[in-house]
């Protein structure tokens, strides 16, 4: 895992409320034994219509959005089916960063663990980030994890909050199985105690 | 000493380790796993030289890509056929048990676990697929993840945790003929909605659940993730107990003794307090069915489409709008009537043993409209043997539906089972999202009664008319 320090980029907005797992990345594309690659199928039925072509309405589509590292999602995101693919998918496509008023837990822990921060803001500062992409679509923001702040275009700043385990991981870039191979004594202790 | 909930119990009995600032390490006693989400966890202890901890605590299955017909030929599909090949092969590898094709014991992977006794009250049990929830009508604290998890407890049979909150949700009174566990779960899923759990446990109590059998609770429990909780769970009593005496991996004799001893002991104590609760009423539901594009959106079946009109948040409307758009359904439209093109009779929802008797009783001496397809898939090895024991199989026959071999089929989509572009069907999966059972598809998730009864008629109908 790339550690994740500071990440500067406009913003995506895609502002629908409770996008599932399903529409991240369609189940059909999961027939895979990598985790590699996924970023081409990433929203694929809202990115193509049904003979593969893009369609232009879909905000992922549109040219100025393409470099983009920051999806600033709806409500609830990221529902449904537990598939890591989902932030697989997001990662590879080039996203870094998603921020919403909430996500799923299950999609909250998988984006964690390959270095896709899920930022959680209240339902005011949500409105204004939209408010911001809207007036200048390709104003540029800074997500800087270390002071855990957003700083806006314009040099407003909103803090957020990320537990400090979570935070040392994804600075580090370090991913948490080898934290938890530590505990190899602990867990024998644990075994010859409580289970047969 | 502080009243305790059943999930706090569990939780804190499988706490191995426990640190200022960070997630707790939690204990895994059982590990399920199937196809889909498992080969990149396995890749991982390649890479990292690691054995699997426990081989003796984790079972596999196939099931999410299996056909549904022909289960004794090559697959066709080469992408599905890698996959079950790669999982034969890093379970023999990793000396993890695997049920495959052609093994009685296979099935979808949340109803082999209950069905074979692995599922026992108590456990704490993961899988990478989020209706893990489903093992939690045992009293197991049960919960889907994601597959570095999956990596994380094939290496160390533990997972790093944060301790979630607690919610109850206390069901009350006695279902009316023709309502059942599904309607119960999608009338709640339609008060909460597909985020009112998120972050919590959910502990479902009362009356109602009392009286409800095993592979009812299953249902309810199934569909806990559709709330967005973390797990759903319910206390065992003598109900749990009796079906799992019959089941060939429980444990026998002294052991079973003793087990009962301490499975008797995780109920949630009256002075326990929950961070949330909620009540229904089940004695005044009646059927449910699904108008839109998520779980949360249901209504009774004598009801009619929500009016975007009516929604006062702006975002909340445009959803409704996107779905009524998706479904090609018009607001204040009433369900009752609505033409479909199949029926899904399955999943880990929907699939055991009763559901399939609860539609046999509806088509039993009647045919199926002659416009549908209906597929009825049992969900493993084991209801299918049952429901040919009993003679289910012949009565979907003669009915005209097609009477399929167990797995995920038409739930997920993956298998080649899946509707066409535009599709209405009636389905007694779990999630109506678009595109889930096929690209363009529109699902209405509905109990095996109301799919049967819709079955008959070619469209949405109430099976109360049939009783």
């Amino acid at each position: 895992m790339q550690p994740f320090r500071r990440i500067t980029s406009h913003m995506v907005p895609l502002p629908n409320e409770n996008v599932d797992t399903d529409q991240i990345i369609p189940a059909r594309f999961l027939k895979v034994t990598s985790k590699e690659g996924l970023g081409k199928v990433l929203f694929y039925d809202w990115r193509y219509d049904a003979a593969a072509n893009a369609k232009p309405g879909f905000i992922l589509n549109r040219p100025e959005m393409a470099a983009a590292s920051i999806l600033l999602a709806g409500n609830n995101f990221g529902c449904g089916s537990s598939r890591e693919h989902a932030a697989w998918a997001l990662y590879d496509f080039g996203f870094r960063a998603v921020i919403s008023t909430s996500f799923a837990d299950i999609f909250r822990n998988n984006s964690l663990k390959n270095g896709l921060l899920p930022i959680q803001v209240d339902k005011a500062v949500h409105e204004q980030l939209f408010q911001i992409v809207h007036a200048q679509p390709t104003a540029q923001a800074t997500v800087d994890l270390e002071s855990q702040s957003v700083v806006l275009p314009g040099g407003g700043v909103i803090g957020f909050a990320i537990d400090p385990f979570s935070k040392q991981c994804l600075l580090a870039g370090v991913d948490e199985l080898g934290y938890l191979l530590k505990f190899r004594e602990a867990i024998l202790a644990y075994e010859s105690r409580a289970v047969p | 000493m502080k009243a305790r909930t059943l999930f706090d119990k569990i939780w804190e009995s499988h706490v191995v380790v426990s640190e200022p600032d960070c997630p707790s390490v939690l204990y895994v006693d059982l590990h399920l796993i199937h196809e889909v989400t498992s080969p990149q966890a396995f890749q991982g202890l390649r890479d990292r030289k690691l054995p699997v901890r426990r081989p003796d605590r984790t079972v596999a299955t196939v099931d999410h890509i299996v056909p549904t017909q022909g289960q004794g030929l090559p697959i066709k599909d080469p992408l599905a056929s890698k996959l079950v090949s790669q999982l034969e092969r890093n379970c023999a590898e990793f000396g993890v048990p695997f049920y495959t094709l052609g093994d009685a014991r296979q099935g979808i992977v949340h109803v082999i676990g209950p069905e074979l006794g692995l599922t026992q009250p108590g456990m704490t049990i993961v899988c990478g697929d989020s209706h893990t929830s489903t093992h939690g009508a045992f009293g197991a604290l049960a919960f889907g993840i994601g597959s570095s998890e999956v990596e994380h407890v094939l290496a160390t049979q533990c997972l790093l945790q944060r301790r979630p909150r607690t919610f109850a949700v206390r069901i009350e009174g006695r279902l009316q003929p023709g309502v059942s566990a599904k309607d119960i779960i999608l009338a709640l899923l339609s008060t909460m909605g597909i985020d009112g759990a998120t972050e919590h446990v959910l502990e479902y109590l009362g009356s109602t659940i009392r009286s409800l059998d095993m592979e009812e609770r299953m249902t309810i429990c199934n569909m806990s993730i559709e709330g967005g909780a973390r797990a759903g769970m319910m206390a065992p009593d003598d109900t749990t107990f009796q079906y799992l005496s019959e089941r060939p991996l429980a444990p026998k004799g002294l052991a079973w003794d003793k087990a009962i001893a301490c499975w008797r002991a995780l109920q949630t104590e009256a002075e326990a307090r929950f961070d949330k609760d909620l009540t229904l009423r089940a004695d005044t539901l009646e059927p449910m069915i699904t108008y839109g594009t998520n779980p949360g959106m249901g209504v009774p079946i004598t009801g009619r489409i929500p009016d975007p009109d009516q929604v006062g948040e702006a975002l909340k409307r445009k959803a409704l709008l996107k779905a009524l758009d998706y479904m090609g359904l018009q607001p204040n439209q009433p369900l009752l009537g609505q033409p479909v093109n199949a029926i899904f009779i399955g999943s880990c929802t929907n699939s055991r043993l009763s559901d399939l008797r609860a539609a046999a009783r509806v088509l039993k001496g009647r045919k199926i409209h002659p416009r549908l397809r209906v597929l009825i898939v049992p969900g493993s090895q084991a209801v299918k043997a049952s429901a040919e024991g009993e003679g289910l199989d012949q009565v979907f026959k003669e009915s005209g539906a097609e009477w399929r071999e167990p797995g995920c089929s038409m739930c997920i989509a993956m298998n080649g089972d899946e509707l066409q572009p535009g599709e209405y069907c009636i389905s007694t999966s779990n999630r109506n999202f678009e595109g889930r059972q096929g690209q363009a598809g529109r699902t209405f998730l509905a109990s095996p009664l109301t799919a049967a009864a819709s079955a008959v008629t070619g469209a949405i109908a109430d099976v109360r008319t049939f009783l």
